[in-house]
């Protein structure tokens, strides 16, 4: 009986995934955006780096954080348009009827866009090193960054299906996009905390959990094991997940009624 | 332009105005993005200013309310030309293609309604940059320059985007029209003056005609003006590039019957 | 094609030749002759995918044609485009409405397309609305109303300018009976009361039937017949009449009396019915009925419809025939498969 749901998981899994791979358009997407605008940012403003305290010489080094946050943001606006493109279409409805579990439905329809998200993050990273951004972490750094990086999908991934869960909308979801880029652009992401100017800016990015993220990602890149960072990051990433995976399954209980 | 033709013209500007100012779906992100993007760069990147080689009289807020105004304009063009690109895919576009004796003033209608909402959002954006303390060094004449300059960039880019909407007509051209203007928009000194921009980013700036928009603008601003003669020429350059694609685009689409 | 007594004055449609080919080949319209007197109701039949909305496309001008030429309202359609767009108006096969403007909100845009003047446009567009009766929708935005309101407002906007001819492209698809009776009786006001000259295209029998003052039929783009419904379906077949009998065991008999009337064709299981001769009456049908002391349970007469004209002319139904409320559909099958037997024996 207990393999009946890591079955379904399964199935459910390798239809996200490969829903998520069909779609070439939006996956060059997904890396093309993020890696255009690190180059950019790294040649339009690296002249922070001469800034007294900026943490680091190379700016492109400081801005490569930020792919992994907007891996996570795709990631969230795939898992949340699938499901909710499954609610409009009735396949959820189709799914009721048969033996499946909740879990092994949010499970597998996490799966692709994490699968994503992870794929995502090593390709980031190889990129960034390969353009010479510092990773002063070292080889043991890699998991550890990866790790986060799974995290923080997973977190944004399950606000994603919780978001479609609740509107049984994908267009919903797409909504909430510039909310998503908001919260990323009200952070710590173009320069550090501490060389913000206006008070109220930095105010807004000492309560925005994205910073906490960056910070967590860019400590491994620029000061090696900085477990302060790391915890905060770790810390952050996990509460979005468990917040967002709670929510998602509550209202998938309440979108999948079954007697 | 004739007087009937002057009709079709202001009553597709008038609907177009109409659908954007009672939907709050399409006014509010219209107005609230500009301000989000003043704020995230005006608010959190503004230490630069301090960096070594950095020197503008108006201060950071100025800056780059430059740049919000002409990315806010030439988007606003883009977002015109989603409007029309939805006109065609749901067949409304028929109903103006039938009206119009010269059908032209159908493209000159949807410019106007890009236009009207250009000044509402530039209106918006300005007032927020006042409140949120920008210095204004340039006097009225210089200012009449740039709110002119970024009208042209909103004409000029709601033809690019008309050209694109009525050769394929459909929604999904959206990324084509967008990605380019991006494109023009990032890779120009949108942070930094041009000469602290690094690597290959400065190499594609020096090319940008983006970048000497943003570099009279700037300079409008600041009470400095330069380059606004040839600013001025490349925007009118590039609206007559844009019109003849534009019109090309209005007679493939009336060669398919839309 | 007798174009003679049809020739295009102000108010009507001539097309010569008319071709429509697109890319890979498709000849969507095949050579089109056709004329419209002013103040016609023209119907243009045929089923779905003939060549009718790509004919409409090029009168209006909204598609160029490939090859051959068309006049609407004495002006040709690829010279004198705008000229031709001043004196028609077009209801299309999409009622091409903006969900988020309201029926007024059409109408003022439509009479600023136009130029009138901003009195003229309120006063025409209320005229129109309470027309068609949308007077008190007309405030509602458009993505409210029923598929019946949208054709009616898209009705309403064809009229605004008072074109002399006007277009519509299957107008009454998808809508109730109430809703098409109360189109037909607009459209029929249109043409007799204001004289406009109407280009009705269709895929209804009945719609065509009841309103058209003239046929034209299109199948695979190409006309294969023309005239007024009356004149079609005489061309076409005689009246057939089917009888069933009160007791099963007098249908040989019944079948033998019928015979002498006319030739036999189909008929159901329980009857028998045949194609009335030239100079017979259904009279004289009972009184032979009753003279053999026959009883009847049912006598149908049955017409012949254009659904025999387009199977007679092309070898097959016309689609949306199913959809039509059959007059007398015991008789309908049987008479469509002697349509074909009728037709091939007269010619």
């Amino acid at each position: 009986m207990s393999a009946a749901p890591l079955a379904h998981s399964g199935l459910l899994v390798r239809r996200s995934i490969l829903r998520v791979a069909r779609q070439p358009a939006n996956i060059a997407f997904a890396f093309a955006f993020p890696l255009l605008l690190l180059a950019v940012n790294a040649g339009g403003l690296d002249a922070a780096t001469a800034l007294p305290g900026f943490p680091s010489g190379s700016y492109l080094t400081f801005a490569l954080a930020v792919p992994f946050i907007q891996g996570g943001l795709f990631a969230a606006l795939t898992s949340g348009q699938g499901l909710g493109q499954d609610i409009e279409s009735g396949f959820l409805k189709r799914l009721a009827l048969t033996p499946l579990t909740r879990s092994s439905l949010l499970a597998g329809q996490l799966a692709g866009s994490l699968a994503l998200g992870t794929f995502q993050a090593a390709v980031f990273l190889a990129v960034g090193l390969s353009a010479s951004a510092g990773f002063a972490a070292g080889i043991a750094g890699v998991p550890v960054l990866l790790a986060l990086s799974i995290v923080i999908t997973l977190g944004f991934s399950s606000v994603g299906a919780l978001v479609a869960l609740r509107t049984g909308s994908g267009e919903a979801v797409q909504g909430m996009f510039p909310l998503f880029f908001v919260f990323l652009f009200l952070s710590s992401m173009a320069m550090p905390r501490d060389l913000i100017q206006h008070d109220w800016f930095r105010t807004i990015a000492t309560y925005n959990p994205v910073s906490y993220l960056l910070e967590a990602i860019r400590s491994l890149l620029i000061s090696g094991w900085d477990a302060e960072a790391l915890a905060l990051g770790f810390g952050c990433a996990a509460g979005i997940a468990v917040l967002g995976v709670t929510g998602a399954a509550l209202s998938l209980r309440t979108r999948m009624v079954r007697t | 332009m004739s007087a009937r033709s002057r009709s079709v013209a202001l009553a597709v500007a008038w609907r177009g105005v109409r659908l954007t100012f009672t939907t709050p779906a399409l006014i509010l992100p219209m107005l609230t993005f500009p301000l989000f993007f003043l704020a995230a760069f005006a608010g959190g990147i503004s230490g630069i200013e301090r960096a070594p080689g950095f020197d503008f009289a108006s201060g950071y807020t100025a800056f780059v309310f430059v740049f919000v105004l002409l990315q806010s304009a030439a988007f606003g063009g883009v977002f015109t030309g989603f409007g029309i690109a939805r006109d065609f895919e749901s067949g409304f576009a028929r109903r103006l293609m039938l009206a119009a004796p010269r059908r032209a003033a159908i493209l000159a209608g949807y410019a106007l309604s890009g236009l009207a909402r250009a000044a509402a959002t530039m209106a918006v954006a300005t007032a927020a940059a006042l409140v949120g303390g920008m210095q204004v060094g340039g006097g009225g004449v210089d200012l009449f320059g740039m709110y002119a300059l970024a009208f042209l960039v909103n004409v000029a880019a709601t033809l690019w985007a008309a050209g694109v909407a009525m050769r394929l007509r459909t929604l999904q051209a959206g990324p084509l029209m967008q990605v380019p203007v991006f494109l023009v928009l990032l890779l120009a000194p949108v942070y930094v003056p041009l000469d602290l921009l690094a690597g290959w980013v400065h190499a594609l700036a020096q090319v940008n005609p983006m970048t000497v928009l943003l570099k009279a603008g700037r300079g409008l601003i600041s009470g400095a003006p330069a380059d606004v003669a040839l600013a001025f020429a490349i925007a009118a350059a590039l609206i007559a590039a844009f019109a003849a694609w534009a019109r090309g685009g209005l007679r493939s689409a009336e060669a398919s019957g839309a | 094609m007798s174009g003679d007594s049809h020739g295009t004055t102000g108010g009507g449609i001539e097309a010569e030749r008319l071709v429509r080919v697109f890319s890979g080949g498709l000849r969507a319209v095949d050579g089109i002759d056709l004329a419209v007197a002013p103040g016609e109701i023209y119907g243009f039949l045929g089923p779905n995918g003939a060549g009718k909305s790509t004919t409409v496309l090029m009168l209006t001008t909204l598609l160029p044609p490939t090859a051959g030429s068309a006049r609407v309202g004495g002006f040709d359609i690829a010279r004198e485009g705008p000229k031709v767009r001043e004196v028609i108006g077009a209801a299309l096969q999409e009622a091409a409405l903006d969900p988020l403007l309201s029926g007024r909100d059409h109408m003022r845009l439509q009479g600023g397309l136009h130029g009138l003047g901003r009195r003229e446009r309120e006063r025409r567009g209320d005229e129109l609305l309470a027309r068609v009766g949308l007077a008190e929708a007309a405030d509602r935005k458009v993505g409210a109303y029923s598929g019946g309101m949208k054709r009616r407002l898209d009705l309403a906007l064809a009229l605004v300018h008072r074109p002399r001819i006007l277009f519509l492209d299957e107008p009454t698809t998808g809508l109730d009976i109430q809703s098409r009776t109360a189109l037909w009786e607009e459209v029929v006001r249109l043409a007799r009361e204001d004289g406009v000259t109407v280009f009705l295209t269709t895929q209804y029998l009945e719609e065509a039937d009841q309103l058209a003052d003239r046929l034209g039929i299109i199948d695979h783009g190409r006309m294969v017949a023309e005239g007024t419904p009356a004149e079609l379906k005489a061309e076409i077949g005689r009246s057939a009449i089917e009888a069933v009998p009160a007791h099963p065991s007098d249908l040989p008999r019944l079948a033998a009396v019928l015979e002498r009337f006319g030739e036999p064709t189909a008929a159901s299981p329980k009857g028998a019915a045949v194609r009335f001769g030239d100079g017979d009456d259904l009279a004289a049908v009972v009184r032979a009925l009753d003279a053999e002391g026959i009883r009847v349970a049912t006598l149908t007469v049955h017409e012949p419809t254009l659904d025999d004209v387009f199977l007679a002319k092309t070898g097959r139904k016309l689609e949306g025939a199913g959809d039509e409320p059959a007059a007398e559909p015991s008789a309908e099958a049987p008479a469509a498969e002697l349509a074909v037997e009728g037709a091939g024996g007269r010619r």
